[in-house]
């Protein structure tokens, strides 16, 4: 298949929705690339699988499970240790807009 | 006929419950409300690369309460999903939630409706999920409290059944009690611990379609829903009879003006590419674990209003108050099994009780004495030891003492007098005193016997049993 299956509207809104910054020819180049992942992909389609139930995991069946006890001591300290800016012991991040 | 009669509202309600746990939903902080800032953290729910979330059993266990409660069906398999959106009080960049596998659906809530038929409410899904962290906002730059992320949530849908604002507000009043009664939400909006938006559009009445929805989100009291929904639907109602369109949108309630205004739109804010968590294998309910809490799940508000009505054949409006929380009718029924009458049992706790617990804004377990000291106290009126009066007063001196009903009964002085000698005797001097009204009484004035009630009472200086006095001033004055 050799017809785009990504614009580049798309990519735009996928970038945007990843916080990503692409330059022109990066929006091209994804454009190309993400299609060709979808090429590849669309393999899949030539199974009939319409006899099996969607999987989204192999492997063990069953979330895994915990008691509810607390096991974690304050440590703000070390929570805080790598935060670009700080006040008291709150995170100070850009204003957010509402 | 005023316009807005000509259209109906819709409305459905989405409410956040926190779970009353322990420890977070994926890791071992504590779930506790009013701790320092970022001291309830850890790699876990901070999404410090390379973690793992790990699923407390009790977040099951409170769950599968509430799908039986609202006779919801729990999947045997249901699906943790990523919602991706990045927000500085998400640290992960996605919330763990529940997206086309939810934990239950199919459910309802029944709503108390006077004496006919209760309303049956429609719950769309309910499914478990985590919380995010806190944004605080100050001038220039905002400031991130994690402590909240990761706390354990139960997102309850309704279906649009609802027809008002107040019947949105008893729905949630219902969805809190029942919360409550199973202990697994504190139910407090306040501290946000009970959180609701709701969705509502209008649509002329005999419509059947939906109108267009907007949805408004910061509702944080019972009084701040009905007056935010309200206001919407009058403004819904303003735009289309202006011949103007619904735009699908949020709104945030603003509590001080009173009127909800739509959010700065997000434009790709409902783009949230759920997938499943590939961190956390499918949520598998063995049938053994929900008979196991089935056997002993506490008893909801609607199947203790049924039982209050056939056991003890309580008026709607004593059942109603004395359903509201679980505290109040669980002393009410033991004032009862310590042999009070259930009639002053019900009286009691409808009024002295409640007082006592709003004046001192305590929970009811510390704003009034135990069941069995109060039960004392309302034998002494039954047994004519003391006067209903008296054992109001003795009552409010317990709930500020802790005194015992013996102890403040005597150390107010409370004793009635029900000796018929005693009372007799200051009758007599009574009668004595007043002869001429006495004269004017059996002339016919029989209004006077109050007056003359009322000097006894006052010479014994309230203390003496009226029926007594009744009885003797009776027989000597017509005598």
């Amino acid at each position: 298949m050799n017809r785009s299956k990504i614009g580049r509207e798309q990519v735009r809104h996928v970038a945007r929705l990843a916080r990503l910054e692409l330059s022109a020819e990066e929006e091209e180049r994804l454009e190309h690339d993400l299609s060709a992942i979808l090429d590849y992909v669309d393999k899949l389609n030539e199974l009939d699988t319409s006899a099996v139930e969607p999987t989204a995991q192999v492997g063990e069946s069953g979330t895994p499970m915990r008691d509810d006890e607390v096991t974690n001591e304050p440590a703000p300290e070390a929570v805080l240790a790598n935060a670009p800016a700080r006040e008291g012991t709150l995170f100070k991040v850009p204003k957010i807009i509402e | 006929m005023a316009r807005s009669d000509a259209y109906e509202a819709v409305i459905g309600l989405e409410v956040h419950a926190q779970l009353l746990t322990r420890s977070k939903i994926f890791c071992g902080c504590p779930n506790a409300f009013g701790a320092a800032p970022n001291h309830n953290v850890c790699p876990v729910c901070m999404g410090m690369p390379g973690v793992l979330p790990v699923f407390n059993r009790r977040v099951l266990e409170l769950a599968i309460r509430v799908a039986l409660a609202t006779h919801s069906q729990i999947a045997p398999r249901s699906v943790f999903a990523r919602k991706n959106y990045f927000y500085p009080d998400l640290p992960k960049g996605y919330q763990i939630s529940q997206y086309e596998q939810p934990f239950c659906t199919g459910g309802y809530i029944e709503l108390p409706n006077g004496g006919s038929s209760p309303r049956k409410i429609r719950l769309t899904r309910i499914h478990i999920e985590e919380d995010a962290g806190k944004n605080i906002h100050a001038s220039g730059y905002s400031l991130v409290d994690l402590n909240r992320a990761g706390t354990p949530l139960l997102e309850i849908v309704s279906e649009p059944d609802l027809r008002s604002p107040e019947e949105a507000v008893a729905y949630l009043k219902e969805l809190r009690a029942i919360l409550r009664y199973l202990e697994v939400c504190d139910g407090n909006m306040e501290e946000g611990s009970f959180r609701c938006d709701a969705n509502v559009s209008v649509r002329r009445r005999g419509e059947s379609r939906l109108g267009v929805k907007t949805e408004i989100k910061n509702l944080n009291s019972f009084k701040f829903v009905e007056k935010a929904l309200r206001h919407e639907i009058e403004r819904q109602i303003e735009v289309l009879e202006a011949g103007g369109t619904i735009t699908q949108e949020t709104h945030l309630f603003d509590p001080e003006r009173g009127i909800t205004k739509p959010m700065r739109s997000k434009e790709y804010a409902h783009d949230y590419r759920y997938f499943p968590e590939p961190d956390l294998p499918p949520l598998e309910v063995p049938p053994s674990l929900i008979e196991a809490i089935k056997a002993q799940s506490p008893e909801v508000p609607s199947a203790r209003r049924a039982r209050y009505a056939q056991q003890y054949g309580l008026s709607s409006y004593e059942i109603e108050v004395l359903t509201q929380e679980r505290d109040i009718g669980d002393y009410f029924e033991a004032l009862v099994n310590h042999g009070v009458d259930r009639k002053m049992a019900a009286n009691w706790t409808m009024t002295e009780v409640l007082r006592a617990v709003n004046e001192s804004a305590l929970p009811l377990s510390r704003a009034v004495p135990p069941a069995a000291e109060t039960a004392a106290l309302l034998k002494m009126v039954a047994g004519n030891e003391i006067s209903l009066n008296g054992a109001k007063t003795a009552f409010a001196a317990m709930c500020k003492t802790g005194q015992s009903a013996v102890e403040a009964v005597n150390a107010l002085g409370l004793t009635q007098v029900s000796d018929e000698a005693q009372i007799a005797e200051v009758c007599e001097q009574v009668l004595r005193a007043e002869a001429d009204k006495v004269k004017e009484y059996r002339a016919g004035r029989q209004k006077l016997f109050g007056f003359f009630v009322g000097q006894v009472m006052k010479a014994m200086k309230g203390k003496a049993n009226p029926k007594i006095v009744n009885e003797v001033l009776k027989r000597k004055l017509d005598s």
